[in-house]
Protein backbone atom coordinates (compact mmCIF):
# COMPACT_ATOMS: atom_id res chain seq x y z
CA UNK A 1 0.00 0.00 0.00
CA UNK A 2 1.21 3.47 -0.90
CA UNK A 3 2.17 5.80 1.89
CA UNK A 4 0.65 8.85 0.25
CA UNK A 5 -2.25 8.70 -2.12
CA UNK A 6 -4.98 11.17 -2.82
CA UNK A 7 -7.84 10.38 -5.18
CA UNK A 8 -10.11 13.00 -6.73
CA UNK A 9 -12.87 12.82 -9.33
CA UNK A 10 -13.36 15.99 -11.34
CA UNK A 11 -16.56 16.42 -13.33
CA UNK A 12 -16.57 17.64 -16.90
CA UNK A 13 -17.35 21.17 -15.74
CA UNK A 14 -14.23 21.30 -13.55
CA UNK A 15 -15.98 20.65 -10.24
CA UNK A 16 -14.47 18.14 -7.82
CA UNK A 17 -17.26 15.67 -7.07
CA UNK A 18 -15.41 13.17 -4.93
CA UNK A 19 -12.28 13.28 -2.80
CA UNK A 20 -10.53 10.68 -0.71
CA UNK A 21 -7.21 10.48 1.08
CA UNK A 22 -6.33 6.83 0.63
CA UNK A 23 -2.72 6.76 1.81
CA UNK A 24 -1.53 5.00 4.92
CA UNK A 25 0.84 7.76 6.07
CA UNK A 26 -0.02 9.78 9.16
CA UNK A 27 -1.89 12.85 8.02
CA UNK A 28 -0.10 16.13 7.97
CA UNK A 29 -2.45 18.95 8.62
CA UNK A 30 -1.86 20.81 5.40
CA UNK A 31 -1.59 17.64 3.28
CA UNK A 32 -5.13 17.80 1.92
CA UNK A 33 -4.70 21.36 0.67
CA UNK A 34 -1.31 20.59 -0.81
CA UNK A 35 -2.67 17.57 -2.64
CA UNK A 36 -5.61 19.53 -3.99
CA UNK A 37 -3.23 22.21 -5.14
CA UNK A 38 -1.00 19.81 -7.05
CA UNK A 39 -3.94 18.05 -8.67
CA UNK A 40 -5.52 21.34 -9.61
CA UNK A 41 -2.30 22.45 -11.27
CA UNK A 42 -2.22 19.21 -13.26
CA UNK A 43 -5.67 19.79 -14.77
CA UNK A 44 -4.26 21.95 -17.55
CA UNK A 45 -1.93 19.18 -18.65
CA UNK A 46 -4.82 16.74 -18.66
CA UNK A 47 -6.77 19.11 -20.87
CA UNK A 48 -3.98 19.09 -23.46
CA UNK A 49 -3.18 15.40 -23.25
CA UNK A 50 -6.72 14.03 -23.24
CA UNK A 51 -7.28 14.88 -26.89
CA UNK A 52 -3.97 13.53 -28.16
CA UNK A 53 -4.71 9.90 -27.37
CA UNK A 54 -7.64 7.54 -27.52
CA UNK A 55 -6.51 5.74 -24.38
CA UNK A 56 -8.43 6.53 -21.21
CA UNK A 57 -5.52 5.91 -18.89
CA UNK A 58 -3.03 8.75 -19.33
CA UNK A 59 -0.35 7.30 -16.99
CA UNK A 60 1.81 9.67 -14.99
CA UNK A 61 1.37 13.14 -16.40
CA UNK A 62 2.91 15.39 -13.77
CA UNK A 63 5.16 15.25 -10.73
CA UNK A 64 5.81 17.34 -7.66
CA UNK A 65 8.92 16.43 -5.70
CA UNK A 66 8.41 12.71 -5.10
CA UNK A 67 4.67 12.76 -5.79
CA UNK A 68 3.29 11.65 -9.15
CA UNK A 69 -0.06 12.47 -10.74
CA UNK A 70 -1.79 9.72 -12.74
CA UNK A 71 -4.98 10.44 -14.61
CA UNK A 72 -7.80 8.48 -16.21
CA UNK A 73 -10.31 10.26 -18.43
CA UNK A 74 -13.71 8.69 -19.05
CA UNK A 75 -15.61 9.02 -22.30
CA UNK A 76 -17.81 11.68 -20.71
CA UNK A 77 -14.69 13.67 -19.84
CA UNK A 78 -14.90 13.00 -16.14
CA UNK A 79 -11.38 12.86 -14.79
CA UNK A 80 -10.13 10.47 -12.15
CA UNK A 81 -6.92 11.89 -10.69
CA UNK A 82 -4.62 10.05 -8.37
CA UNK A 83 -1.68 11.59 -6.56
CA UNK A 84 0.70 8.92 -5.36
CA UNK A 85 4.29 8.16 -4.44
CA UNK A 86 4.39 4.51 -5.45
CA UNK A 87 5.54 3.18 -8.82
CA UNK A 88 2.97 0.63 -9.70
CA UNK A 89 1.51 1.36 -13.13
CA UNK A 90 -0.40 -1.89 -13.46
CA UNK A 91 -2.00 -1.55 -10.05
CA UNK A 92 -3.01 2.02 -10.75
CA UNK A 93 -4.50 1.05 -14.09
CA UNK A 94 -6.58 -1.69 -12.50
CA UNK A 95 -7.59 0.69 -9.75
CA UNK A 96 -8.84 3.23 -12.28
CA UNK A 97 -10.69 0.64 -14.31
CA UNK A 98 -12.54 -0.70 -11.31
CA UNK A 99 -13.37 2.78 -10.06
CA UNK A 100 -14.70 3.50 -13.52
CA UNK A 101 -17.11 0.57 -13.15
CA UNK A 102 -18.24 1.90 -9.79
CA UNK A 103 -18.64 5.37 -11.23
CA UNK A 104 -20.86 4.05 -14.04
CA UNK A 105 -23.09 2.41 -11.44
CA UNK A 106 -23.39 5.74 -9.64
CA UNK A 107 -24.18 7.44 -12.94
CA UNK A 108 -26.94 4.92 -13.67
CA UNK A 109 -28.70 5.78 -10.44
CA UNK A 110 -31.69 7.83 -11.60
CA UNK A 111 -31.63 9.85 -8.40
CA UNK A 112 -28.05 11.00 -8.95
CA UNK A 113 -27.67 14.20 -10.93
CA UNK A 114 -24.65 13.92 -13.25
CA UNK A 115 -22.01 16.43 -12.24
CA UNK A 116 -23.13 16.69 -8.63
CA UNK A 117 -21.18 15.49 -5.58
CA UNK A 118 -20.99 11.76 -5.01
CA UNK A 119 -22.27 11.29 -1.47
CA UNK A 120 -22.89 7.55 -1.57
CA UNK A 121 -21.16 5.89 1.37
CA UNK A 122 -21.23 2.59 -0.49
CA UNK A 123 -19.11 4.13 -3.26
CA UNK A 124 -16.71 5.57 -0.70
CA UNK A 125 -16.18 2.23 1.03
CA UNK A 126 -15.64 0.44 -2.26
CA UNK A 127 -13.10 3.00 -3.50
CA UNK A 128 -11.13 2.74 -0.26
CA UNK A 129 -11.16 -1.03 -0.49
CA UNK A 130 -9.87 -0.85 -4.07
CA UNK A 131 -7.14 1.54 -2.99
CA UNK A 132 -5.98 -0.92 -0.33
CA UNK A 133 -6.00 -3.71 -2.86
CA UNK A 134 -4.16 -2.08 -5.75
CA UNK A 135 -2.07 0.84 -4.53
CA UNK B 1 -64.84 -27.40 -17.76
CA UNK B 2 -63.04 -24.45 -16.29
CA UNK B 3 -59.38 -24.23 -17.25
CA UNK B 4 -56.98 -25.10 -14.49
CA UNK B 5 -55.37 -22.04 -13.00
CA UNK B 6 -51.63 -22.05 -13.59
CA UNK B 7 -49.60 -22.25 -10.42
CA UNK B 8 -46.74 -20.28 -11.85
CA UNK B 9 -46.38 -17.63 -14.48
CA UNK B 10 -43.28 -19.14 -16.12
CA UNK B 11 -45.05 -20.38 -19.22
CA UNK B 12 -46.91 -17.12 -19.76
CA UNK B 13 -43.78 -15.10 -19.07
CA UNK B 14 -41.98 -17.04 -21.81
CA UNK B 15 -44.60 -15.91 -24.32
CA UNK B 16 -44.78 -12.28 -23.23
CA UNK B 17 -43.22 -9.57 -25.28
CA UNK B 18 -40.23 -8.28 -23.42
CA UNK B 19 -38.08 -5.18 -23.30
CA UNK B 20 -34.50 -4.85 -22.22
CA UNK B 21 -34.35 -4.81 -18.43
CA UNK B 22 -31.95 -1.89 -18.27
CA UNK B 23 -34.15 0.21 -20.54
CA UNK B 24 -37.12 -0.57 -18.33
CA UNK B 25 -35.27 0.26 -15.12
CA UNK B 26 -33.85 3.50 -16.45
CA UNK B 27 -37.18 4.60 -17.91
CA UNK B 28 -38.87 4.09 -14.57
CA UNK B 29 -35.97 5.89 -12.89
CA UNK B 30 -36.31 8.83 -15.23
CA UNK B 31 -40.03 9.00 -14.46
CA UNK B 32 -39.41 9.13 -10.73
CA UNK B 33 -36.62 11.65 -11.20
CA UNK B 34 -38.93 13.90 -13.25
CA UNK B 35 -41.70 13.63 -10.67
CA UNK B 36 -39.26 14.66 -7.96
CA UNK B 37 -38.25 17.70 -9.98
CA UNK B 38 -41.82 18.67 -10.85
CA UNK B 39 -43.57 18.06 -7.55
CA UNK B 40 -40.66 18.86 -5.22
CA UNK B 41 -42.37 17.25 -2.19
CA UNK B 42 -41.48 13.59 -1.62
CA UNK B 43 -44.95 12.95 -0.20
CA UNK B 44 -46.55 14.25 -3.38
CA UNK B 45 -44.32 12.00 -5.46
CA UNK B 46 -45.44 8.98 -3.44
CA UNK B 47 -49.06 9.92 -4.09
CA UNK B 48 -48.49 10.50 -7.77
CA UNK B 49 -46.67 7.18 -8.21
CA UNK B 50 -49.53 5.42 -6.48
CA UNK B 51 -52.03 7.13 -8.76
CA UNK B 52 -49.99 6.20 -11.83
CA UNK B 53 -49.85 2.61 -10.62
CA UNK B 54 -53.61 2.63 -10.10
CA UNK B 55 -54.15 3.79 -13.66
CA UNK B 56 -51.87 1.02 -14.89
CA UNK B 57 -53.55 -1.56 -12.66
CA UNK B 58 -57.10 -0.96 -13.84
CA UNK B 59 -55.98 -1.62 -17.42
CA UNK B 60 -53.45 -4.33 -16.69
CA UNK B 61 -55.95 -6.60 -15.00
CA UNK B 62 -57.73 -7.10 -18.30
CA UNK B 63 -54.58 -8.21 -20.04
CA UNK B 64 -53.72 -10.39 -17.08
CA UNK B 65 -57.06 -12.20 -17.15
CA UNK B 66 -56.98 -12.56 -20.91
CA UNK B 67 -53.54 -14.10 -21.07
CA UNK B 68 -53.20 -16.03 -17.84
CA UNK B 69 -56.32 -18.21 -18.04
CA UNK B 70 -56.78 -18.12 -14.29
CA UNK B 71 -60.19 -19.14 -13.13
CA UNK B 72 -62.23 -17.33 -10.51
CA UNK B 73 -60.45 -17.29 -7.15
CA UNK B 74 -62.44 -18.82 -4.35
CA UNK B 75 -61.07 -16.61 -1.61
CA UNK B 76 -58.64 -13.80 -0.94
CA UNK B 77 -55.87 -16.27 -0.11
CA UNK B 78 -55.97 -17.64 -3.60
CA UNK B 79 -56.06 -14.13 -5.04
CA UNK B 80 -52.90 -13.21 -3.21
CA UNK B 81 -51.16 -16.37 -4.38
CA UNK B 82 -52.11 -15.69 -7.97
CA UNK B 83 -50.81 -12.11 -7.78
CA UNK B 84 -47.52 -13.22 -6.29
CA UNK B 85 -46.88 -16.31 -8.40
CA UNK B 86 -48.50 -15.46 -11.73
CA UNK B 87 -48.97 -11.70 -11.84
CA UNK B 88 -45.50 -10.66 -10.75
CA UNK B 89 -43.89 -13.31 -12.92
CA UNK B 90 -45.87 -12.29 -15.95
CA UNK B 91 -45.16 -8.57 -15.84
CA UNK B 92 -41.93 -8.19 -13.87
CA UNK B 93 -40.29 -11.56 -14.39
CA UNK B 94 -39.84 -12.18 -10.68
CA UNK B 95 -41.75 -14.35 -8.27
CA UNK B 96 -42.99 -13.11 -4.94
CA UNK B 97 -44.05 -15.08 -1.91
CA UNK B 98 -47.07 -14.60 0.33
CA UNK B 99 -46.94 -14.78 4.09
CA UNK B 100 -47.97 -13.16 7.36
CA UNK B 101 -51.66 -13.94 7.10
CA UNK B 102 -53.89 -12.59 9.81
CA UNK B 103 -56.56 -14.75 11.41
CA UNK B 104 -59.47 -13.71 9.15
CA UNK B 105 -57.51 -14.17 5.95
CA UNK B 106 -58.03 -10.58 4.87
CA UNK B 107 -54.54 -9.21 5.32
CA UNK B 108 -51.26 -10.59 4.07
CA UNK B 109 -47.80 -9.64 2.95
CA UNK B 110 -46.38 -10.06 -0.52
CA UNK B 111 -42.63 -10.38 -0.26
CA UNK B 112 -40.31 -9.61 -3.13
CA UNK B 113 -36.69 -10.70 -2.83
CA UNK B 114 -35.73 -9.38 -6.19
CA UNK B 115 -37.04 -6.22 -7.76
CA UNK B 116 -36.03 -5.13 -11.28
CA UNK B 117 -37.22 -1.57 -10.67
CA UNK B 118 -34.44 -0.74 -8.27
CA UNK B 119 -31.26 -1.85 -10.03
CA UNK B 120 -28.64 0.89 -9.63
CA UNK B 121 -30.83 2.93 -7.30
CA UNK B 122 -29.56 4.37 -4.06
CA UNK B 123 -31.68 6.84 -2.13
CA UNK B 124 -29.85 10.11 -1.46
CA UNK B 125 -30.38 11.93 1.85
CA UNK B 126 -32.80 14.37 0.26
CA UNK B 127 -35.32 11.66 -0.68
CA UNK B 128 -35.46 9.63 2.51
CA UNK B 129 -39.26 9.52 2.67
CA UNK B 130 -39.61 8.30 -0.89
CA UNK B 131 -41.26 4.97 -1.60
CA UNK B 132 -39.41 4.40 -4.83
CA UNK B 133 -41.54 1.46 -5.92
CA UNK B 134 -44.86 2.97 -4.86
CA UNK B 135 -46.13 2.35 -8.36
CA UNK B 136 -46.38 -1.37 -7.56
CA UNK B 137 -48.77 -0.83 -4.67
CA UNK B 138 -50.93 1.29 -6.98
CA UNK B 139 -50.96 -1.41 -9.62
CA UNK B 140 -52.18 -4.05 -7.17
CA UNK B 141 -54.81 -1.73 -5.72
CA UNK B 142 -56.09 -0.76 -9.16
CA UNK B 143 -56.14 -4.31 -10.48
CA UNK B 144 -58.01 -5.71 -7.49
CA UNK B 145 -60.50 -2.87 -7.57
CA UNK B 146 -61.51 -3.87 -11.09
CA UNK B 147 -62.33 -7.36 -9.87
CA UNK B 148 -64.48 -5.92 -7.08
CA UNK B 149 -62.06 -6.00 -4.20
CA UNK B 150 -61.34 -2.80 -2.33
CA UNK B 151 -57.86 -3.07 -0.89
CA UNK B 152 -55.31 -1.01 0.90
CA UNK B 153 -51.70 -1.63 -0.07
CA UNK B 154 -48.82 -0.32 2.04
CA UNK B 155 -45.07 -0.85 2.12
CA UNK B 156 -43.76 -2.58 5.21
CA UNK B 157 -40.17 -3.21 4.21
CA UNK B 158 -38.08 -1.56 1.53
CA UNK B 159 -34.55 -2.61 0.59
CA UNK B 160 -33.69 0.95 -0.39
CA UNK B 161 -34.24 1.88 3.25
CA UNK B 162 -31.94 -0.84 4.49
CA UNK B 163 -34.37 -3.72 4.97
CA UNK B 164 -33.63 -7.20 3.65
CA UNK B 165 -36.58 -7.55 1.26
CA UNK B 166 -39.54 -5.73 -0.20
CA UNK B 167 -42.73 -6.36 1.68
CA UNK B 168 -46.12 -5.11 0.55
CA UNK B 169 -49.01 -5.43 2.92
CA UNK B 170 -52.27 -6.05 1.13
CA UNK B 171 -55.37 -5.55 3.22
CA UNK B 172 -58.81 -6.47 1.95
CA UNK B 173 -61.22 -3.73 3.03
CA UNK B 174 -64.42 -5.04 1.46
CA UNK B 175 -65.66 -7.04 -1.43
CA UNK B 176 -67.96 -4.99 -3.59
CA UNK B 177 -70.80 -7.10 -4.92
CA UNK B 178 -71.23 -6.96 -8.65
CA UNK B 179 -73.97 -4.58 -9.66
CA UNK B 180 -75.55 -3.95 -12.97
CA UNK B 181 -75.77 -0.31 -13.84
CA UNK B 182 -79.35 -0.67 -15.07
CA UNK B 183 -82.35 -2.81 -14.32
CA UNK B 184 -83.59 -5.38 -16.80
CA UNK B 185 -86.97 -3.77 -17.33
CA UNK B 186 -85.68 -0.28 -17.98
Amino acid sequence: MATTACFIIVSRNEIPIYEAEVGSAAKREDAAQLHQFILHAALDIVQDLAWTTSAMFLKAIDRFNDLVVSVYVTAGHTRFMLLHDSRNDDGIKSFFQEVHELYIKILLNPLYLPGSRITSSHFDTKVRALARKYL
Amino acid sequence: MAPVAPRSGDAIFANMERVNAELFTLTYGATVRQLLTDLEEVEEVNKQLDQMGYNIGIRLIDEFLAKSNVSRCVDFRETAEVIAKVGFKMFLGVTASVSNWDADGTCCSIILEDNPLVDFVELPDTCQGLYYCNILSGVIRGALEMVSMKTEVTWIRDMLRGDDAYELQVKLLKQVPEEYPYKDDE
